[in-house]
């Protein structure tokens, strides 16, 4: 056969694992991946791996308030980075505020995937009139900056967890479905959607099958921005106090609660909570970055 | 006995707002069951408009404005887009021109194979699985099983070829519409992609409409020849006669500008002049300006008229079928 081109043994190169090896090519990506792996982790375990539960008044001491760091607390451990205002040791409020921040900003992450996807597909495969409406309320929503959006949503729904993932959903579909339409638009003139056509398959099929995977590639780009965003802009909205209750403190709330010990030289307050919110957001915005990078062949040396 | 597929009277026009574009403008023709027929001409001259015609997948502005495709005795033209469905890839499949971009990328051969077979008819997976395997097999794929598995980037033109072809048999179809199948191919393998399809038409008693602006290719291979120009069948007959003495200028032509072995060192003929502009048809024959034999006659549109067992649209025939 002249045109064998598998070597039998090979391990079968799948475009996921190309993918892979592309992207720890580079040094930053793999940082600000493992970085962001740390994160995630060190979140995920916070109720196990932290002395104090912050959430917890009968564990939070009003005595142990403004310790500087690395000070000893009336309950015996030490508090790494210090304590806020009402006693709770910093380092155990960063990891709970972490977990409320990172679930925040991937739920709504997923969801206005979701919804942005299905109507951007929509928008791309219907054409005519039902896309021109869809656009153009996209066109409105994405003229407004998203945190005025959000901040709106929140003045009518009022505070609370989920009004935060539904406010975020809200201001942000739009871009999940510009993405889609434009990568969609573009791959439905591609040959292989005429010849999935030419096999008999339903429309809905040759939509969600053959043109929907082939858009993921820009999708996981903006996915992963747009959770970064997500999460600075629930942490924006707590911070003007019109995010999560102080019960729930999120990184926001913790930055906000620090903010007035500014002045009076306890920055610790303030400003870890902020560090741990800046490592959180600069390294999923790096692995976007670099995801853009591998998935857009036209930036490929 | 019906034919596979009857065309009459086919017209599948555009409407843009530069003008309507007659691509295809009243084809008669059919394939019987067991047969291959080569649709010649060159680019723009709606070959493949005919092919999409049949499977009903012609895109606004276009629509089929006449005319009527009867499959297996069925009308098919402007059929609901739900019994097209049916149709198409079941007893209507059809054979793209490049392999690279017919598969899609993100999704492994298996998968594109199996979801075929699943589109039309309920069998489990695995029955699928196997025959995708078989077909592969019958196409000339070595280990078949392997190549199932892979991504159509793993695999080369030819063998994507092969996959689209076995994709394109799987249903057992009885018409296949191979468009321009070999074009992106080199040599060798364009010879046993057409070995491979002329097997398996033989084999499976399936009818083929083989697509391409080469002569040479469909020579070879097909039983009858339709040439098409500017939207219009202007010569059909058997192969044979065909090559051996073209009547329409145009069948001259094409067969004169293809090089061959026993004319070494003789100046290639070429058709002078360049494919017309379908939105400012000359008047007439669409050939004229460019024919040779043309005359005050062809300022007329010509009747297609039997000549000796093959339909012709001339009114100045080659007499002897030489080139001049």
């Amino acid at each position: 056969m002249t045109d064998a081109s598998l070597p039998h043994s090979a391990k079968v190169e799948t475009p996921f694992r190309r993918f892979v090896s592309e992207f720890f090519e580079s040094w930053m990506a793999t940082g600000a991946f493992i970085t962001l792996v740390i994160i995630i982790v060190l979140a995920v375990l916070a109720p196990w791996i932290t002395p104090q539960n912050p959430y917890d008044l009968g564990q939070v001491d009003v005595l142990d308030g403004r310790l500087p760091p690395g000070s000893q607390a009336f309950t015996g451990y030490t508090m790494w980075l210090g304590s806020d205002g009402s006693g709770r040791d910093l380092y155990s409020a960063i990891l709970y505020g972490l977990r409320i921040s990172l679930s925040v900003g991937v739920a709504s992450g997923v969801f206005a995937l979701l919804i942005g996807t299905v109507i951007g597909l929509i928008a791309a495969y219907a054409g005519g009139r039902v896309e021109n409406v869809i656009m153009r309320i996209v066109d409105l929503q994405l003229s407004f900056p998203a945190s005025l959006v959000a901040l709106m949503l929140i003045a009518i729904l009022g505070k609370g967890i989920e009004n935060i993932i539904l406010a975020l959903v809200i201001a942000q579909w739009a871009y999940y479905a510009r993405t889609v339409r434009a990568t969609a638009l573009v791959e439905r003139r591609k040959e292989y959607v005429e010849a999935a056509q030419c096999l008999g398959l339903s429309k809905m099929r040759v939509v969600f099958r053959h043109i929907l995977p082939n858009c993921m590639a820009p999708l996981i780009v903006v996915g992963t921005v747009q959770t970064a965003s997500a999460i600075s802009l629930e942490a924006t909205l707590s911070f003007l106090g019109v995010g999560l209750p102080q019960t729930e403190p999120s990184l926001g709330v913790l930055i906000a609660n620090g903010f007035e010990y500014m002045m009076s030289g306890r920055y610790w307050i303030s400003v870890f909570p902020g560090l741990a919110l800046l490592l959180t957001v600069v390294s999923i915005n790096l692995v976007g970055d670099y995801l853009r990078d591998v998935l857009n062949p036209r930036l490929k040396k | 006995m019906t034919a596979t597929l009857d065309v009459k009277g086919l017209r599948t026009h555009f409407f843009t707002r530069a003008g309507v574009i007659k691509a295809v403008d009243g084809l008669d023709f059919s394939v019987n069951k067991g047969e291959i027929m080569g649709l010649v001409g060159e680019s723009g001259s709606g070959k493949s408009i005919t092919g999409f015609s049949i499977l009903g997948l012609i895109d606004p502005p276009g629509r089929i404005v006449e005319g009527s495709i009867r499959f297996n005795g069925t009308e098919i033209a402007n059929a609901s887009e739900d019994s097209l469905q049916t149709l198409r890839g079941n007893r209507i499949a059809m054979i793209f021109q490049d392999p690279m971009m017919t598969l899609n990328p993100v999704l492994r051969i298996d998968t594109q194979m199996v979801e075929a077979i699943l589109a039309h008819e309920k069998v489990d997976h695995a029955t699928a699985w196997e025959r995708s395997r078989d077909a592969l097999g019958l196409v000339g794929i070595p280990s078949p099983e392997e190549r199932l598995r892979a991504y159509p980037h793993q695999l080369s033109g030819g063998m994507r070829q092969r996959v689209a072809i076995a994709t394109a048999f799987l249903n057992k179809p009885d018409l296949i519409i191979a468009d321009e199948p070999t074009t992106a191919l080199d040599v060798t393998i364009q010879a046993q992609i057409i070995h491979e399809a002329q097997n398996l038409t033989r084999r499976t008693g399936t009818a083929m409409i083989w697509i391409t602006h080469d002569l040479a290719v469909v020579a070879g291979l097909a039983d009858r020849i339709s040439v098409m120009y500017a939207g219009r069948i202007v010569e059909q007959g058997v192969t044979d006669d065909i090559i051996d003495h073209p009547l329409h200028p145009y069948t001259v032509g094409l067969l004169g500008s293809v090089p061959s072995a026993n004319k070494r060192g003789a100046r290639l003929f070429q058709i002078e002049g360049m494919a017309p502009n379908m939105l400012a048809l000359p008047q007439g024959c669409a050939f004229s300006p460019r024919c040779h034999r043309a005359n005050e006659a062809c300022k007329v549109e010509p009747p297609v008229e039997d000549h000796s067992g093959r339909s012709l649209r001339c009114f100045n025939p080659h007499p002897d079928g030489r080139l001049t």
